[in-house]
């Protein structure tokens, strides 16, 4: 079967940037990949998009200003995971032989403040049940009853990244912030404060696919991608990211994240066990504490001992969003599943400067949201 | 009659019959609650699968049959998880902050919706609770819209 390699990666910073319109930070990021594959035009044979707020013809917009038009662009929405949603046809279109080469992007520049979606029904929002911080609110006061965590644990989630941040230059928060100022910071929805969510903000990342020959004696510095995997919610968890207004008392129903998790393990041929760092959802901090369990990084309940022990913070066992996170650098959605492929491919290739992860040699990526959509990368060196 | 309740918000059901003061009273969204006595939700079972499904379908979002008929859900239920709304949510007009929750009702589903007690510290877990009519906001025609919420069952 034709392996799925990375042959380029290239970002726009993640943050605000009012002068810069969604199209000219997705040029940025999309020249990068090329420039970085040696790769021009007429080099790729189609190109995905991913983006929730971007609007009619995203993708065609950023090549349209490169000159760079005429093979299928195909623009993909799946909320958070917009970016996971393009990796996966991509990959898929190389694996069964359609394309050898193929441009994935993914742009955003989302309006400030809560988010506002057309998911929502009118009634729901004229009722105010439109309140997305509320659903992770009362996802997190659901695993501190389930796994024993603390506000203190979501405050240390918060403070690891944060940390981790510093180091990244393309985040946009780069400076350490303590438990306490966490702790004090003001109450969105109890027990969320507002440094424990991150910012929805801009940026774009691209990816340049290529197919690789037979998995071994693959180009030395090359990066493979083994799994690329999205899923949708099942019905019945009330909690679901595909926010249904009720669900059942079965507590057995899947997640989205682990249907992806699951399949990207199956297609990687890894298993939790084998990895060596983690790029995973934390659009609050207990997202973070309930991806470690629905990724299988520890058993069901385990994640704040999972957290307490250091394994997820640099230099652990399982570093986990060394990056900085979305809480370090923010959610533009369509760009930050990308976002999180070109960290973990620098990592893998050992260009992540001071936040490099010694001898990385698999990483698994993960977003999930509105929908449900999940996607679960696996990467390999 | 316990429906009618010394709560900020809650709309008794004289209120809704005669409209205060002679004004209309509407729900947010038709074919969710009946006020009741007692008010109560208005749901779907599925004759295939045998789960309930809140707002009404007509075919299950479980199972995929469509073998559904109207049901009332239970009136009652237990607390499973809560917050408060602290900032006005996109197309919300009414007062913040208001509590946000799921309850766990009796031998049904878990359902969404607002709560009366904008005080997370005040509520707890498997509190009973109960299904009450509430007032989200007053147009500039006069109509007052209304939702259906949960609120903490008083002991008799």
């Amino acid at each position: 079967m034709t392996t799925v390699e990375v042959a380029g990666v290239g970002l726009h910073p993640f943050g605000r940037f009012p002068g810069t319109s969604v199209s000219d930070m997705g040029v940025v990021a999309v020249s990068a990949a090329l420039a970085e594959a040696g790769i021009g035009r007429g080099g790729f044979q189609a190109a995905y998009c991913g983006t929730a707020y971007g609007g009619v013809a995203s993708g065609h917009r950023v090549l349209g200003k490169l000159g760079m038009t005429g093979m299928p662009i195909v623009d993909v929405e799946a909320g958070c995971a917009s970016g996971a949603a393009a990796l996966m046809l991509a990959s898929s279109a190389i694996r069964a032989g359609q394309y050898d080469t193929v441009l994935v992007f993914g742009i955003e520049k989302m309006p400030k403040g809560m988010i506002r979606s057309s998911f929502f029904e009118p009634w729901q929002e004229e009722a105010g049940l439109a309140a997305t911080p509320a659903y992770f609110a009362l996802r997190a006061q659901r695993l501190m009853t389930t796994s024993g965590v603390t506000k203190d644990d979501l405050a240390s989630v918060v403070v690891k990244n944060r940390r981790h941040g510093v180091h990244n230059p393309d985040a946009m928060f780069q400076t350490e912030v303590d438990a306490s100022s966490v702790l004090t910071s003001r109450v969105v929805c109890e027990p969320l404060h507002l440094w424990m969510l991150c910012t929805p903000n801009e940026g774009a990342a691209a990816v340049l696919l290529t197919a690789g020959g037979p998995a071994p004696g693959r180009a030395a510095g090359r990066v493979r991608l083994a799994a690329a995997e999205l899923r949708s919610h099942l019905a019945g968890p009330v909690l679901s990211e595909s926010t249904p207004m009720s669900g059942t008392a079965d507590d057995s129903v899947p997640p989205a994240s682990t249907l992806a998790a699951t399949a990207a393990y199956e297609s990687a041929g890894v298993g939790p066990d084998d990895l060596d760092l983690v790029e995973c959802q934390d659009t609050d901090a207990a997202r973070e504490l309930i991806s470690y369990e629905e990724l299988g990084l520890c058993p069901v309940g385990g994640s704040a001992d999972l957290l307490r022990r250091g394994d997820t913070a640099r230099g652990g066992r399982l570093p986990v969003n060394l990056s900085g996170g979305l809480l370090s650098k923010g959610e533009p959605l369509g760009a930050s599943a990308l976002g999180q492929v070109v960290e973990l491919v620098r990592q893998l290739r050992g260009q992540a400067g001071d936040r490099q992860h010694p001898g990385a040699r698999v990483a698994l990526a993960h977003t999930v949201g509105r929908g449900a959509n999940a996607g679960v990368s696996i990467l390999t060196r | 009659m316990h429906y009618i309740r010394a709560v900020d918000g809650v709309v008794s059901r004289a209120a809704v019959a005669s409209g205060a003061e002679g004004a209309a009273v509407v729900p947010v969204h038709d074919g969710l609650f009946d006020a009741g006595p007692p008010a109560h939700l208005l749901g779907s079972a599925c004759d295939s699968c045998g789960l309930l499904s809140f707002p009404r379908v007509e075919r299950c979002g479980y199972c995929g049959e469509v073998d559904s008929r109207p049901v009332n859900l239970p009136a009652t239920g237990r607390l499973w998880a809560w917050t408060a709304v602290t900032t006005a949510p996109p197309g919300y007009r009414g007062a913040v902050p208001f509590g946000f929750g799921v309850v766990e009702l009796d031998a049904g589903p878990r359902v969404v919706g607002r709560l009366t007690e904008p005080d997370p510290d005040r509520l707890r877990a498997h509190q009973p609770m109960e299904t009450v009519v509430v007032t989200l906001h007053t147009g500039d025609d006069g109509q007052v819209v209304t939702t259906y919420a949960f609120a903490p069952t008083v002991p008799a």
